[in-house]
């Protein structure tokens, strides 16, 4: 931990990151360049520490050992969740949570960024411009016509799609998307692919998840973790090509 | 831009409601000072005294239900703030009975010298001017609620924890003012008021007014109320209630929302308080029974809870009840007070006005089914 933060041109870089708990090395010197701009997905097993790396990026979790530097300055191994939020790195988790007794829109205007004052609120109608940036949020994800429906009554799929909306809204530099096409259909999974292309054009993008279809759809570069180190890299048909990635899978 | 940030909260179904009650305020007034008392019309002077001890009721359902229907907070101690209010309108009234008491002292009420004060204690100065006590009546209540919610929303107490904290602030209130060395009246309380600003609180004129202001502060509680949940801090308010640390994690300091309404509730509670004690003519400890204050989140359960107009009615449907009940069957009350109780929390989770809403989308349902 003496070593001083290396500047970088990467948005975020994870070097020689290890986690144990209780022993068990859940991260094992893992590590991971993220260019500005890029969308990449992270493959693996289960158990293979996808998402402790979320937890160790988002300052759940601290590592024993390694660096992680965000946007080539930030120490994000010194900082805690509050922190890591406000400088631009935007989570969402496996389980959706919207706020159910609000409308689609109220949602996203809730996560919108800038005001968060009390005082402020109380006067504040959403301007000009935060209705158009709600408008466009909506076309990204697709559910203008849902905009007025209370996000109780979305369907499973929809509300993946608020809550990443929703991460949208924020204006994060960086979104990290925690298996979003679990339980979902093939054809919502498919849009969500589309969405997050989408998404890809202006911000970059870190996504875990299991489903490999989904994967290809994305057509991005693949890291493949195991037992908590980078196993692969490269394109999904480099790492489905290696041997050793489907020994992983396919059990030995 | 106050009146703008008040109207605009308002939808039609509120401004109507809030005509209502303004109506309530206006007729029967009028009716019981310009009927003569043998015409059909007229309105008795026991049922203004009434109904304005409803209207008072129903400001402190609403008070309530800001925090518990739209941010969650289950307060048990609401009735705290009414009894605070009403305690400093009562040091008011007490000071203007000046040299009227059955001992005739001019400075000291009739309890103090009962009970051997030498001197005025240092907190009734003041309390002779009504520009002094009109604002303490927001003054206190506010600050009680401001250190409580500070302390308790800082160190993240919610849920039954923090309702067990407000319904211990009451008891403990009404232990202290339940002693006769606070200088405030002990068991007794405070009454024989005389003068309201110069006139007479028996007086038919005083009495109509009286009931007047309690409609008008209810309506303009109504307004206020509407305002606030209908603002960009009511979407973020009814957010922390509905998922709190997801609020944090987007950003908000949720503690601020939760001060604010607290604050707020406990500034209308005390404005009521004070507008019920002229009313009934007394004002003593028991106004703080752990009791009265889960009364009033029962009036909010019945009206249902989350909706502006839904306390009132509650309010004006339980005290109607309870008057009729405790007339015509006293040992009944506290079984139908349970009973009540039991039967909202199975039967009506939105209560009264609830009920509307679950026959509408009953409506909806079959008639889709019968399409389909």
């Amino acid at each position: 931990m003496t070593s001083p933060v290396k500047s970088t041109s990467a948005l975020l870089y994870l070097s020689g990151v290890t986690v144990s708990f209780d022993g068990f090395k859940a991260l094992n010197n893992l590590s991971l360049l993220v260019e500005p701009g890029e969308m990449r997905a992270i493959i693996g097993p289960n158990g293979a520490g996808k998402t402790t790396m979320m937890d160790v990026i988002t300052g759940k979790t601290r590592p024993d050992e390694g660096e992680v530097v965000f946007d080539g300055q930030a120490d994000l191994t010194k900082l805690d969740e509050a922190d890591i939020a406000t400088l631009g790195i935007g989570r969402k988790f496996q389980k959706p949570t919207v706020f159910e007794n609000h409308t689609v829109r109220d949602n996203l205007l809730l996560a919108l960024a800038g005001q968060r004052s009390w005082y402020r609120l109380l006067l504040a109608a959403p301007t000009k411009a935060e209705n158009d940036r709600l408008d466009e949020i909506l076309t990204v994800i697709r559910m203008g016509p849902q905009q007025h429906m209370l996000a109780a009554r979305l369907s499973h799929g929809q509300k993946q799609w608020l809550e990443i909306g929703m991460l949208l809204a924020q204006d994060p530099k960086l979104l990290l998307v925690d298996e979003p096409v679990a339980g979902m259909t093939d054809v919502e999974t498919e849009t969500t692919a589309a969405v997050l292309r989408e998404i890809n054009k202006s911000h970059s993008v870190v996504v875990v998840e299991h489903d490999m279809s989904f994967v290809r759809a994305l057509g991005v570069k693949v890291t493949v973790l195991h037992e908590g180190s980078m196993l692969a890299e490269g394109s999904l048909d480099q790492v489905s090509a290696d041997p050793r990635v489907v020994e992983v899978y396919l059990g030995r | 831009m106050i009146q703008r940030f008040l109207w605009r909260g308002l939808d039609t179904k509120l401004r109507l409601f809030i005509g209502l009650v303004l109506l309530v305020g206006i007729v029967p007034p009028l009716l019981n000072l310009l009927m003569p008392p043998g015409s059909p019309f007229y309105v008795p002077a026991w049922m203004l005294q009434l109904v304005g001890k409803y209207l008072c009721y129903a400001s402190l359902a609403l008070a309530v239900d800001l925090v518990w229907g739209y941010c969650g907070i289950l307060s048990l101690g609401h009735a705290a703030f009414f009894a605070l209010g009403g305690y400093c309108m009562g040091m008011y009234l007490m000071r203007q009975i000046g040299s009227r008491g059955v001992y005739g002292n001019p400075v000291l009420p009739d309890f103090m010298v009962f009970l051997n004060y030498k001197e005025l204690p240092w907190f009734w100065h003041g309390f002779d001017h009504f520009w002094f006590a009109a604002p303490m009546i927001v003054i206190v209540p506010s600050v009680l609620a401001l250190a409580l919610g500070w302390f308790a929303f800082r160190s993240r107490v919610t849920g039954v924890y923090l309702s067990i904290i407000t319904q211990a602030m009451t008891f403990a209130l009404l232990l202290a003012f339940f002693r006769n060395d606070m200088g405030l009246g002990g068991n007794n309380g405070m009454t024989d008021f005389k003068d309201i600003l110069g006139f007479p609180v028996q007086a038919d004129g005083t009495r109509a007014t009286l009931y007047f202001a309690s409609a008008l502060a209810l309506a303009l509680f109504l307004m206020i109320a509407g305002a606030v949940v209908g603002s960009r801090f009511g979407k973020a308010l009814t957010a922390v209630r509905d998922a709190e640390s997801r609020m944090r994690f987007l950003g908000y300091r949720v503690e601020g929302y939760k001060l604010f309404v607290f604050v707020l509730s406990a500034a209308m509670a005390g404005i009521a308080g004070a507008l019920y004690v002229p009313q009934v003519g007394i004002i003593n400890p028991s106004e703080f029974s752990p009791g009265n204050s889960i009364e009033a989140v029962l009036w909010v359960a019945v009206g249902g809870r989350g909706t502006l107009i839904g306390p009132v009615i509650g309010a004006f449907i339980v005290n109607w009840t309870k008057t009729y009940l405790t007339g015509a069957l006293p040992e009944v009350w506290l079984f139908a007070l349970g009973g009540l109780f039991v039967a909202v929390t199975l039967f009506l989770p939105r209560g009264i006005v609830g009920l509307w809403g679950q026959y509408k989308a009953r409506q909806e349902r079959t008639k889709r089914t019968a399409t389909a």
